[in-house]
């Protein structure tokens, strides 16, 4: 097997094969290859099989194997390698060696020049939200039923009780009633849904499943199996307000309590992760702190939208491929002539907003002063018309008006390479400020 | 005059339907959300989606599918036990009809994804 490589890519779901294509798509003669642990390609889109993927990017409304198959048809056409069934052990991000295992080739070490990080995220558990009660079986996170129900062809249960409103959970209760399920409740500790509006309509409404806001599961009842929940309301502190108990008969419980970038590798080889996002701190290229190695999708921060995975990991894969061109010409085998010496912009979080990315610009690396940098965040409570302020410490250089902002759906906003010169400065904080 | 979420995209616009107004709709950010409002008030459609059970080399696996136009919402829940009685035997290719006109709609579901042996 090949072992040499311009561009390796970890990950083979959405971002693994956008970024791959994007790397072809700059220059077609770059070898890649897409290195993934499940059976075939195409990551957690395979078991979301309701619509409503793809009406940024293709401008129609697709199922998540529909969306899958286009991108599954790309790297086919693009000649790009793909070993499915193999696990990355270790990724030495200095030296850009790569050690995987299969069952065919055995433990293998493939060298490349640029790195992909598209790994994905994992579903938070009741472990890491301490549900107290019993241990029966039963309760599920809504990604893990998602699977059983829709790919192995296993029911979950028949009464089931969801706690999270995010998208998934949301989702499954459509999926769960249509597949004969009796869902008795989506249970959310926050006074509004983490999910989207037009989910909160068409999977709870069009079903009648009451949603509880301001209120969480407290007890977990059975013993070999979920016999019932505890549900009680929760303070504005989240904390459980006494004597506001019910209990729920049901034999299911399913958890759709938020997702965790996937970094486990990134970790182990040392990379630079921003508490924030648990991704990797990423410059405006989508490059991490270490040269030559990109990450996108939500391994490096978790989105609302697999099209705009999708535009994100183009991009990385844009930059990958510059990376591995530049490398390729360069006979000196240290980074230092690919070292940036200009000025470097950190954008910090501040005022309601939990995270940025990128965290860094490299102001040079922007073309022309009319280019822009996109800057993605969240914020950490709905507001109703407010407006995002770009501040150096002493002034507000530019504000974005919002009728509102979520939590639940990610904020864009551009900033121009002008603007970003004219402000003097190598700190830009983003905050929100409500407007009367 | 109702309120309603549009559902059509991802944004969820709230929209206001004026019934006695010829069915206005405000509050729409695009000319789909215009027509969803006024379908959702006289004949609310919902495009569905499930699985059904394939057998190829002797294994059975699910296939994705989905309805190829939206069907009036009331029927959403028959139509989904329509596809228990279905077991594909051969390969399929995305967008194949796996089940035809359900319930005399002219609307059939097809396969969202491919699958070979």
């Amino acid at each position: 097997m090949k072992t040499e490589y311009d561009v390796v890519v970890i990950g083979g779901g959405p971002a693994g094969m956008g970024s791959a294509c994007g790397v072809k798509e700059k220059d077609s003669t770059l070898s890649v290859l897409i290195l993934e642990r499940d059976s075939t390609l195409g990551g957690i889109l395979n078991q979301c099989i309701h619509n409503g993927f793809g009406l940024h990017y293709f401008g129609e409304e697709l199922t998540g194997p529909e969306y899958a198959e286009r991108f599954i048809n790309r790297v086919k056409e693009n000649a790009i390698d793909v070993l499915t069934n193999t696990m990355v052990l270790d990724i030495d991000l200095e030296n850009k060696i790569i050690t995987v295992i299969n069952k065919k080739n055995g433990l293998v070490r493939i060298k490349s020049k640029a790195i992909i990080l598209s790994m994905g995220c994992r579903e938070r558990s009741r472990g890491a939200i301490n549900i107290p009660g019993d241990r029966p079986s039963g309760v599920f996170t809504a990604g893990t039923a998602q699977r059983y129900i829709n790919m192995e062809g296993f029911m979950v249960g028949k009464e089931v009780v969801i706690l999270g409103s995010g998208d998934i959970g949301l989702i499954m209760a459509r999926r769960l009633t249509l597949s004969g399920a009796k869902v008795l409740a989506c249970v959310e500790i926050c006074p509004y849904s983490n999910g989207l509006n037009r989910n909160i309509v068409q999977c709870l409404n069009d079903f009648d499943i009451p949603l509880y806001l301001s209120h969480t599961v407290t007890k977990i009842i059975g013993k070999e199996r979920v016999e019932a929940v505890e549900i009680s309301e929760v303070d504005k502190t989240n904390k459980v307000i006494e004597g506001t108990q019910q209990i729920l008969k049901c034999d299911t419980v399913l958890l759709s309590v938020g997702l965790i970038p996937e970094n486990e590798l990134s970790r182990n080889a040392g990379l630079k992760i921003d508490p924030h996002t648990n991704g990797a701190y990423v410059y405006e290229n989508m490059e991490t702190l270490s040269s030559g190695v990109f990450a996108c999708g939500n391994a490096l921060h978790v989105h609302d939208l697999v099209d705009y995975v999708t535009a994100e990991s183009i991009r990385a894969g844009h930059s990958a491929a510059e990376y591995a061109i530049k490398k390729g010409n360069n006979t000196d085998d240290s980074n230092n002539s690919l070292d940036y010496k200009g000025t470097v912009v950190s954008l910090k979080a501040t005022d309601g907003v939990r995270y940025t990315v990128p965290q860094f610009i490299r102001i040079d690396n922007i073309g022309a002063l009319n280019d822009k940098v996109d800057v993605f965040f969240r914020v950490g409570q709905p507001h109703k018309m407010c407006e995002i302020q770009v501040k150096t410490k002493n002034s507000v250089i530019t504000s974005f008006k919002r009728l509102q902002t979520v939590p639940g759906e990610m904020e864009k906003i551009s900033l121009s390479k002008k603007l970003l010169l004219d402000s003097e400065t190598d700190e830009i904080l983003i905050g929100i400020k409500d407007l009367d | 005059m109702t309120n309603l979420i549009c559902i059509v995209c991802p944004r969820g616009c709230h929209l206001t339907v004026d019934e006695k107004n010829g069915y206005k709709v405000t509050g729409n950010g695009c000319p789909r959300g215009e027509a969803y409002g006024k379908n959702e008030l006289i004949n609310p459609l919902r495009t569905v989606t499930a699985t059904v059970k394939i057998e190829l080399s002797g294994s059975v696996k699910y296939c994705p599918v989905k309805t190829s136009a939206p069907i009036p919402k009331k029927m959403v829940m028959d139509s989904v036990n329509l596809l228990k009685n279905v077991k594909l035997k051969k390969p399929v290719k995305l967008g194949d009809t796996v089940l035809e006109n359900i319930f005399d709609t002219g609307v059939n579901y097809i396969a969202t994804k491919t699958m070979e042996a």
